[in-house]
């Protein structure tokens, strides 16, 4: 017990400054790493309270497939190095003290919630997926994910696909200039607009203009 | 204070969540930043489902933070691609020079 408590101050603690670096980093790419710390401690913080399944995808989703999309990004668009203006006196609107009332407002809301919050003992028996403790943790999702739950994986595997097609339809864009082979045009390609017999009358030559 | 309960991981989650909003109004910088802040919410979200499905038994928690994931993605996806093809347009993803569409 006493190292899954020492375990849940370190990785807690490193989410929470990692965290708090994503948003005060004066550098994106600084940002973007710490976001992806904040990632792995929290997955770890999965694996260590039992859903394995669940940290193994935070890692796989988020840290190999977003933060990589977001270093891209980063890089692509040539923002890194534009300095952090927190408190630039000239075009403070005051967005900084009602960013932090709200914010600390939102949490000791969430604080409040959280002391004064109970559950009804026969919550969990009435559960109708239940944890089992014969089988694994990846098991037993897989159980419930393809029965109970497979309109909503549908559904979920259609929002990826729209995302997609989105993400493709919006950033596609034809250049001018660009000399690209069109399969189509070369295989419907025939004799008669491809050569041209002329008379030639002689000495004088004959004008092609194309 | 060694006895790690539900109520641990969801002021966690309460931690990280007000980081995100902060991050959400206090940046000054560029909207990817912004786009990062959203991802910690929904981190935060996804610490307090997994936490309570662990501590309640039930699995239901962990299966709508794998769907949460999968919406985080493909939001993650489309937002840049609409900063990508802002930045192309306007040269700018700065947050205040933003100002297309105000009044």
């Amino acid at each position: 017990m006493i190292a899954h408590a020492i375990f849940f101050y370190v990785f807690s603690i490193i989410a929470v400054i990692s965290a708090i670096m994503v948003t005060v980093s004066k550098n994106t790419v600084h940002s973007v790493f710490f976001l992806i710390l904040d990632f792995i401690s929290i997955s770890c913080l999965f694996i260590m309270i039992g859903a394995e399944f669940l940290g193994m995808i935070m890692l796989i989703v988020y840290v190999g497939a977003v933060a990589v999309l977001f270093l891209f990004v980063v890089m692509m668009l040539n923002v890194a190095q534009q300095k952090n203006q927190w408190f630039n006196s000239k075009e403070n609107s005051g967005h900084i003290p009602i960013g932090l009332i709200i914010s600390t407002i939102i949490f000791f809301e969430l604080i409040i919630v959280i002391g004064g919050w109970k559950f009804k003992p026969e919550l969990s028996e009435s559960s109708a997926t239940q944890v089992s403790n014969e089988i694994s943790n990846t098991h037993s999702l897989g159980q419930v994910l393809y029965t109970d739950y497979v309109h909503v994986f549908q559904i979920s595997g259609m929002i990826l696909l729209i995302a997609m097609i989105g993400a493709i339809v919006l950033t596609f864009r034809q250049r001018a200039g660009v000399k690209t082979q069109s399969y189509l045009k070369q295989i419907s390609r025939e004799r008669s607009e491809g050569i041209e017999v002329l008379e030639v009358p002689s000495n004088k030559g004959v004008k092609i203009d194309d | 204070m060694t006895e790690i309960g539900l109520g641990h991981y969801l002021t966690l989650g309460a931690v990280i969540f007000s980081i995100g909003v902060i991050g959400i109004f206090l940046n000054r910088k560029n909207i990817i930043v912004i786009l990062m802040s959203i991802e910690l919410i929904l981190l935060a979200v996804n610490i307090n489902l997994v936490s309570f499905s662990i501590f309640l038994g039930d699995l239901t928690g962990q299966v709508f933070t794998l769907f949460i994931l999968t919406v985080a993605a493909a939001e993650a996806a489309i937002g840049l691609a609409i900063i990508v093809v802002y930045y192309r347009n306007a040269g700018t993803i700065r947050v205040e020079e933003i100002d297309k569409l105000k009044g």
